[in-house]
C-alpha cells in the first residue's frame, strides 16, 4: 500500500495526521495543510475545536457524533453516559458505534446464538406483510387499477389462510 | 390471592428444605424481557408505563403457571408488604423503590415471579429450592415461551433479546445459585474463590444482591455475560462452577474438623447456647448463628429434623417478616427482642447437639 492518506475533507494528500485515544478508542483525522488551517489544527490553543474535529471525522465504522440522538425515544448520548442505560429498543439501532466496542470487552460474544422468539417473529412479519398488502390494495383502489386491487385481494386471502391454521392451536 | 395468603401458603424457598438443598439453598433463573416499539421503564413516561403494565399483567396472568396468582400493583403495596417480598426473594430491591406504574405477578406456590416495569418492561424469574439449574431453565423458558405467544418481544436477530442495559443483552438471562459457604468463610478462602469465580465469568454477592453483605455466610453465584453464548452453555457454564464451590465447601468443612474440630464444635455449641437463652438479637447476628446450626445439621451434630426450621428462620427472622408476625411496624431496637424470643421459643426444642454423632460419623 504506497497510497499516500487523503485529506478527510477535501481528498487532497494529508500532511496533518492527528490521533486521540480517548477510552481505549482511536480516533484518528487526516488533513491537507489548507484544511488544517481552516480547521484551526495548527494552533495548539484550540483544544476544543480539535476534540470535536476529532470526534465528528473519527474513523470508527459507525462514527457517533455528539449529537446522536434516537429518533424513536428522543435518547441523547450524553442520557446514556448519565444513566447507563438505553431509552427503548430503537436505541441499539441509533447508538450502533457506541455499542460496539463497549459489547466487546462486556460480554463472552457479540453475537446472539441464543433463543430466538419464533412465533412472536413470525407472527410480526405476518402481521407486517399484511399491512403492507393492505396498503396496496388501498392504493391500488384510489388509483383505479383494479387489477393490480384484485392482486393484492387474492394475496391477502392467501396469506389470512395460511396464518389461519396455526391462530387455530 | 392477597400477601397474607401468600405469606401463610407453604412455599418452595420455606418449606423444602433436605440434605439435597445443604449448601445449594436455591436457584434461580431470571429473563429480561422488553416489548417492542416501547420504551424502557426508565425513559418512558408514566401513561406509557401504566400502560406497559396493563398489558403485561394481563398476559402474564393468562399464562398456565400463573393461574391464580397473585398480581399487584406497587403503588397497591404497604412497605411492609414489599420488603418481605424481598426478603422473600420474589421482588428486587428496585422494584420496591419504583415509581407509578410497576408491579409483580406470584405464582402460587412462589416458584414464579414476574416484575413488570422493574429495569426492564419484564423480569421473568422462576426460583427452586437446591440444586436445580437444569428444571428451573426448562420452566423459565416454558414461561417465556408461553408469554411470547401474547408479547411482541423486543429482539434483534444479531443482539438478541434488547435489555434497557446492555449488560443484559442477548440471552436475558441471569442464573443464580444461593450457598451456604460456613467453612470456606471460617478457613478464611472466600476471598481466593471469589477471585477465582469471577476470572470464569461468575460474579459472586451477598443475600440479597448487589451491595449486600453475607450475612449467614449465604452467597449468591451468578452468571455476568448474557451475550454470545446460548442459554444452555451458560447454565452449564455457571453449573460446573457451582459444582467446584461445593467440593471447595466440602474440602473446607473436612480439614475444618481434621486440623480444629475443637473450634468448629466450639463455635457450633455457642450458637446453640445463645439462639436458646439471648433476648437481643440482631438480624446480621441471627443469621451468623442459625449459618452454625446449619454447618451443625451438616455435620450431623443436630438430626436433620431441624433443617426445614432453620431454612425458615433465615426467611422469617428479617425485619419485614418479624414485623409482619407482630402485626405492627417496630423500631429495631424492639424488633431484636422480638427475633430472640421467637428464636428461643424455635430453639426450646431443638435437641443438645451431640459432637460425638459428628466425630463418629467421620471416623
Amino acid at each position: 500500500m504506497t497510497n499516500p492518506l487523503k485529506c478527510d475533507f477535501c481528498a487532497k494528500p494529508a500532511t496533518v495526521h492527528l490521533t486521540r485515544i480517548e477510552n481505549n478508542k482511536v480516533h484518528k483525522v487526516d488533513l491537507c495543510d489548507a484544511c488544517a488551517q481552516i480547521k484551526g489544527v495548527t494552533d495548539p490553543t484550540e483544544f476544543s475545536s480539535l476534540a470535536d474535529l476529532l470526534s465528528k471525522a473519527s474513523l470508527n465504522p459507525e462514527p457517533v457524533a455528539a449529537g446522536v440522538r434516537c429518533e424513536q425515544c428522543g435518547f441523547t448520548q450524553a442520557d446514556f453516559k448519565k444513566h447507563g442505560r438505553f431509552g427503548c429498543p430503537s436505541c441499539y439501532d441509533a447508538f450502533k458505534g457506541l455499542l460496539a466496542p463497549m459489547l466487546e470487552g462486556m460480554h463472552k460474544g457479540t453475537t446472539h446464538t441464543g433463543k430466538v422468539p419464533q412465533v412472536a417473529l413470525s407472527r410480526r412479519s405476518l402481521s407486517d406483510r399484511l399491512s403492507q398488502l393492505e396498503n396496496g390494495l388501498t392504493a391500488a383502489i384510489k388509483a383505479e387499477h383494479y387489477e393490480d386491487a384484485a392482486r393484492f385481494r387474492d394475496e391477502i386471502t392467501q396469506v389470512k389462510q395460511s396464518a389461519g391454521p396455526k391462530q387455530a392451536d | 390471592m392477597t400477601i397474607d395468603s401468600l405469606i401463610a401458603t407453604p412455599s418452595e424457598l420455606t418449606d423444602n428444605a433436605s440434605a439435597k438443598t445443604a449448601i445449594v439453598l436455591m436457584t434461580r433463573i431470571r429473563l429480561a424481557r422488553n416489548l417492542v416499539g416501547q420504551p424502557f421503564p426508565g425513559w418512558a413516561r408514566p401513561a406509557q408505563r401504566t400502560a406497559v403494565l396493563e398489558a403485561c399483567r394481563e398476559a402474564v396472568t393468562a399464562t398456565a403457571p400463573m393461574k391464580r396468582s397473585l398480581s399487584v400493583a406497587v403503588s397497591g403495596l404497604s412497605d411492609l408488604e414489599k420488603q418481605i417480598l424481598v426478603e422473600r426473594h420474589l421482588i428486587s430491591r428496585e422494584l420496591s423503590g419504583s415509581a407509578q406504574g410497576s408491579g409483580v405477578v406470584i405464582s402460587r406456590d412462589q416458584t414464579f415471579s414476574v416484575m413488570v416495569n422493574e429495569e426492564d418492561h419484564l423480569r421473568i424469574q422462576v426460583l427452586r429450592s437446591g440444586f436445580q439449574l437444569r428444571k428451573a431453565w426448562n420452566a423459565i423458558n416454558d414461561l417465556d415461551t408461553a408469554l411470547e405467544d401474547r408479547l411482541d418481544f423486543a429482539f434483534s436477530p444479531t443482539l438478541g433479546y434488547l435489555t434497557a442495559c446492555p449488560t443484559n443483552l442477548g440471552t436475558g438471562l441471569r442464573g443464580s445459585a444461593m450457598m451456604h459457604l460456613p467453612a470456606l468463610v471460617i478457613a478464611g478462602q472466600m476471598e481466593k474463590v471469589v477471585r477465582a469465580v469471577n476470572q470464569l465469568g461468575m460474579v459472586v454477592r451477598g443475600l440479597f444482591g448487589e451491595g449486600s453483605d453475607a450475612s449467614g455466610s449465604i452467597f449468591q453465584i451468578s452468571n455476568q455475560t448474557t451475550l454470545g453464548e446460548p442459554e444452555e452453555e451458560i447454565i452449564k457454564r455457571l453449573g460446573s462452577v457451582l459444582e467446584s464451590i461445593v467440593e471447595h465447601e466440602l474440602n473446607a468443612r473436612a480439614k475444618l474438623l481434621e486440623a480444629d474440630a475443637g473450634k468448629v464444635f466450639d463455635k457450633i455449641g455457642r450458637a446453640y447456647g445463645i439462639l436458646q437463652n439471648s433476648h437481643l438479637l440482631s438480624s446480621n447476628e441471627a443469621m451468623n448463628l442459625l449459618s452454625l446450626i446449619r454447618l451443625g445439621v451438616d455435620l450431623g451434630v443436630f438430626t436433620d429434623g431441624c433443617r426445614a426450621a432453620i431454612d425458615r428462620l433465615f426467611i422469617e427472622a428479617q425485619p419485614g417478616h418479624l414485623q409482619h408476625a407482630q402485626k405492627a411496624p417496630c423500631e429495631p431496637g424492639q424488633r431484636d427482642l422480638l427475633r430472640a424470643a421467637r428464636l428461643r421459643s424455635e430453639f426450646a426444642n431443638v435437641l443438645r447437639p451431640d459432637f460425638n454423632a459428628a466425630a463418629n460419623s467421620r471416623s
